[in-house]
């Protein structure tokens, strides 16, 4: 076996002078990227390859991989280098999610993280993943089939997550007869497809990962080749980390650090820029300013900080600031929005429903946020855009975002850091989807709230109440309506001014153009919430009638309003006694198939976890429910605001 | 100004615990006191400074770890004035469980992993950092760095999330737990370097010294204490020696070595042909894989 020269130098020094080495190894940079492609074009063989070039592999996991090689490898008696980081067929076996693999090697220049995305099936997911700390992608081709749809995919896909570093390894060309037309003709081929899609630049070398060539040596059969292997390549290549350096200075803060009453600290790892004792800073979304004071670490206080570095800083002047803000360059900090265009990567089986709020984590800041109905839809294959309502597992889309709060952000193009975010469904807690956000839509901007003289709080006054949303949930039957009903009787006769929004006065009128798919039923829910809230700023007591069975869409109505100003009412019926009762006769047709998406018969109810309260219908009537509720909750109301 | 890639990999394992601190309601740090357990301690401070880490240390004592062990860790507790907690499985040493009988696999279920969860469930940790790294076995390669477990410490490889850029999502139900792995993205080699670059305090027996051995099933043994049993016929014999990773004494293998300094111990492991988790005997007797002991709870 041809063990590279490299190596033996490497390894003479290590053992000569230990010391030198420990000296030139301290001094190392990181690189980070992915490799794209599919086994068939030898994406393992590469890596492998690159770890035994480097001599990351032990002498008993070669032991076992020249016996695997000999065993089920496909090279012969030759040495399977794709076996030492395959082996991913037993994984899908034993069922478990295989997104991305890390692998490490250093050469004598750098530290290298390879990400390594396996397969087909899950692809946008995996990429996605692994391209997102990536700074550098290699994009494998078959020299002897070219470009081939896969290549344009996990071409979009890295330059979608912003990978300004494109490698074409052109593989294989010990099967192509180190042809130079083959491999010029590929090049100019994939120039056309870069351009069309965006890509500035990208560096094209032809390989084998196989045979060696032009990986760490410089191939002697493609002496036409004048280029850096893909070794020097990886070596010399400038990372994304030393790049942010020049931008303006951000850090997002992730912990106040006050260990005692003299120290207050704001910890978090830099972003962009340079940050120096005395310059002068902003804390967004506040706006406040002040300057540096010290930049304290364990190692003493620092005259500068980088981009890439995890640092506590002080300020000269104590000014609001906690986890979640961004500490920035006092003249030229990022905006301030809340609602957003973006392109959004779906990766949960459960599909995206307009509307919905999940949690948003972008930088250190948690939000909630709800996704529009997407504009398209893109077909990542040939990047046609398609009209679509939803975003299923592993689609791409375009859609506008908006936030409760107004956020600090970064055009994704401008900052992975402030532009990148995750969608986590507030149900499951899963990772649902990441997105990148574009621009501040105009109107965020530019709409303002209009002042006005009679508020809510005189609304409420002339009233003498105070205004809530009295939220009854529960199954089709079980007595919402006509509990609900009861207790707005009993308000009127309290002389209390009030309304009651049920299917009948709504499903009508405002919600007449949705249906009973979990999408619409969120909208539902969504336009029911905000024409409460507007009634309760009019200073009425809201009650709803709803089946609203997602607790995400109750969660969402209850945060619209204030902490007290939203009561929940679970009308408890067991399903076995609503069917029984069955006053409109639905459950029969849902059993017989006639409706679909029937709350409790092919549709989720999630019961409430912390209603205000409770009513158990086996155990009382109509008339003491109704009596219960307005004692209970009428002593709160009847005093004013 | 250039970052070397050792202090990324330290800004990234930083930035991690401090989002562990922040969004966690009661963190702990597993502290086996090894090199790895050293590293993870240093960069703890760091992350902290000028405060102390600001969440408890657990040793999980099986009862027979080395001595030199226990003294190194009382000295570091004591040194830095950290919190720490002990779990010991006393009713199952009570009951004479013992690595000389037990065999491996038993042995370490209830020595190691079965009073891991009791601690964990105990004081309602809801988040751990482990020292683990994805270097160390070809599972581990693609472990997250946040990993989440269920009420019953379980593993469930199926629904694990996907992690991008560096936003970590923390949210879980009340009852499960989330194991954190800061050191991902290390080797073997970054931890050496590292404790060589920041003089890190770590347990002699990583440095060769004459000891007692015997040799066993392949391993080198080292006689710790008098509680060491002898089979018939064997006689301890001295031997210049070390450890590349350390477990409970009578499991762990040692190597013959002349490396006394850290320079020397990293040219060892640079010039060493076998990988570092051979000298483990856990590893040779549970012939499952990483994964399944994961499942069971295992870091």
């Amino acid at each position: 076996m041809d063990i590279p020269q490299v190596i033996y130098k490497t390894e003479a020094l290590i053992a000569e002078d230990i010391d030198a080495y420990l000296e030139a190894h301290q001094h190392k940079s990181m690189l980070r990227f992915i490799t794209c492609g599919s086994v068939d074009d030898g994406k393992s063989t590469l890596i492998g390859r690159l770890l035994y070039d480097s001599q990351m592999i032990f002498e008993d996991q070669l032991e076992a991989l020249e016996a695997d090689s000999k065993k089920v490898g496909t090279q012969g008696q030759e040495i399977d280098f794709a076996l030492l980081v395959d082996g991913l067929a037993a994984e899908r076996e034993q069922g478990i999610t295989i997104d991305v693999a890390y692998r490490f090697f250093a050469t004598e220049k750098r530290k290298f993280i390879v990400a390594d995305t396996p397969g087909h099936e899950q692809y946008t997911r995996n990429m996605v993943t692994g391209a997102s700390t990536a700074d550098l992608a290699v994009i494998l081709i078959d020299a002897r089939l070219g470009i081939l749809t896969q290549t344009r995919r996990h071409s979009y896909l890295a330059n979608l997550i912003g990978i300004k570093n494109i490698v074409l390894a052109v593989n294989k060309m010990d099967l192509a007869g180190y042809d130079q037309g083959i491999f010029d003709q590929i090049v100019s081929d994939y120039s056309a497809f870069a351009d069309e899609i965006g890509i500035e630049s990208f560096v094209a070398i032809p390989i084998s990962g196989l045979a060696g060539d032009n990986i760490t040596n410089r191939s002697d059969n493609m002496p036409w080749y004048d280029g850096p292997t893909l070794v020097q390549h990886l070596e010399d290549v400038e990372v994304s980390v030393t790049a942010n350096q020049s931008k303006p200075f951000r850090m997002p803060v992730q912990w106040v650090n006050r260990p005692n009453l003299d120290f207050r600290g704001f910890s978090g790892q830099i972003s962009a820029g340079i940050v120096k004792p005395g310059d002068a800073i902003r804390v967004l979304p506040s706006g406040k300013t002040s300057r540096i004071r010290k930049i304290v670490t364990m190692d003493g206080n620092l005259d500068q900080a980088v981009a890439g570095q995890s640092v506590t800083l002080t300020f000269d002047e104590e000014i609001d600031c906690s986890r979640g803000d961004v500490i920035v360059t006092a003249d030229d900090p990022p905006q301030v929005a809340d609602q957003f265009e973006s392109t959004i990567v779906w990766m949960d089986e459960d599909e995206l429903l307009p509307g919905r709020s999940y949690w948003m984590k972008i930088g250190t800041q948690m939000v909630s946020a709800s996704i529009q109905s997407p504009k398209y839809q893109i077909n990542i294959n040939n990047l046609a855009q398609l009209a679509t309502k939803t975003l299923n597992l592993n689609d791409i889309g375009v859609a506008e975002l908006s936030t409760d709060r107004p956020i600090v952000f970064e055009s994704y193009t401008d900052s992975r850091d402030l532009g990148g975010y995750i969608l986590i469904d507030k149900m499951t807690n899963r990772t649902v989807a990441a997105g990148t956000l574009h621009f501040a839509l105009r109107r965020s901007q530019n709409v303002h709230w209009q002042d006005v003289d009679i508020d809510r709080a005189a609304h409420a006054q002339q009233k003498g109440q105070a205004p809530k949303i009295v939220w009854f949930t529960g199954l089709s039957g079980s007595g919402k309506s006509t509990i609900a009903n009861m207790v707005e009787k009993r308000l009127f006769a309290l002389g209390k001014h009030s309304f009651l929004l049920d299917g009948d006065n709504v499903r009508h009128g405002l919600n007449k153009d949705l249906g009973f798919t979990d999408a619409d039923r969120v909208e539902n829910i969504r336009r029911i919430g905000e024409v409460a809230k507007l009634m309760t700023d009019a200073g009425l007591i809201v009650l709803t009638a709803f089946i609203s069975p997602f607790r995400a869409e109750r969660d969402l109505v209850r945060s619209m309003v204030g902490p007290d100003e939203f009561v929940e009412i679970f009308v408890d019926t067991p399903l076995a006694v609503a069917e029984e009762r069955d006053v409109k006769g639905l459950y029969k047709k849902a059993r017989a198939g006639e409706l679909k998406n029937f709350t409790g018969i092919d549709s989720d109810y999630e019961v409430p976890k912390n209603p205000e309260m409770r009513i158990d219908t086996t155990n009382l009537s109509p008339e003491e429910a109704a009596e219960l509720i307005v004692d209970t909750i009428v002593g709160s109301w009847s005093y004013t605001i | 100004m250039n970052l070397t890639h050792l202090q990324r990999l330290e800004s990234e394992a930083i930035h991690i615990m401090r989002e562990v601190v922040a969004e966690a309601a009661k963190p702990v740090m597993l502290y086996s006191v090894g090199k790895d357990s050293a590293v993870m301690l240093h960069l703890a401070r760091k992350a902290f400074y000028p405060a102390p880490p600001p969440f408890p240390m657990l040793h999980i004592a099986s009862g027979w770890d080395f001595q030199d062990v226990l003294a190194h860790r009382d000295k570091t507790v004591k040194e830095y004035g950290l919190d720490l907690i002990v779990q010991h499985n006393q009713e199952a040493a009570d009951s004479g469980v013992n690595p000389f009988d037990a065999g491996a696999g038993v042995y370490s279920q209830m020595m190691l992993i079965d009073p891991l969860k009791q601690a964990l469930t105990e004081h309602g940790f809801d988040a751990a950092f482990g020292g683990g790294r994805r270097d160390e076995e070809k599972s581990r390669a693609k472990e997250r760095i946040f990993s989440f477990r269920s009420a019953s410490h379980r593993w469930d490889p199926k629904n694990q999330r996907p992690e991008l850029w560096k936003l970590y999502n923390m949210r879980k139900a009340k009852e499960e737990s989330i194991r954190v792995f800061p050191l991902s993205n290390w080797t073997e080699l970054d931890i050496w370097q590292y404790i060589h670059l920041e003089k890190i305090d770590i347990v002699p027996l990583y440095y060769s010294s004459r000891r007692p051995t015997v040799e066993r099933d392949g391993l080198l043994i080292v006689a710790d204490d008098k509680r060491f049993r002898f089979e018939e016929g064997e006689q301890p014999v001295e031997k210049i020696v070390r450890f590349r990773t350390l477990g409970c004494y009578p499991l762990t293998g040692a190597v013959e070595s002349d490396a006394e300094t850290l320079p020397e111990i990293i040219k060892e492991m640079l010039l060493a042909t076998t990988s570092e988790r051979q000298g483990r005997a856990v590893d040779h007797d549970l012939t499952a894989s990483m994964e399944k002991k994961k499942q069971e709870g295992y870091f």
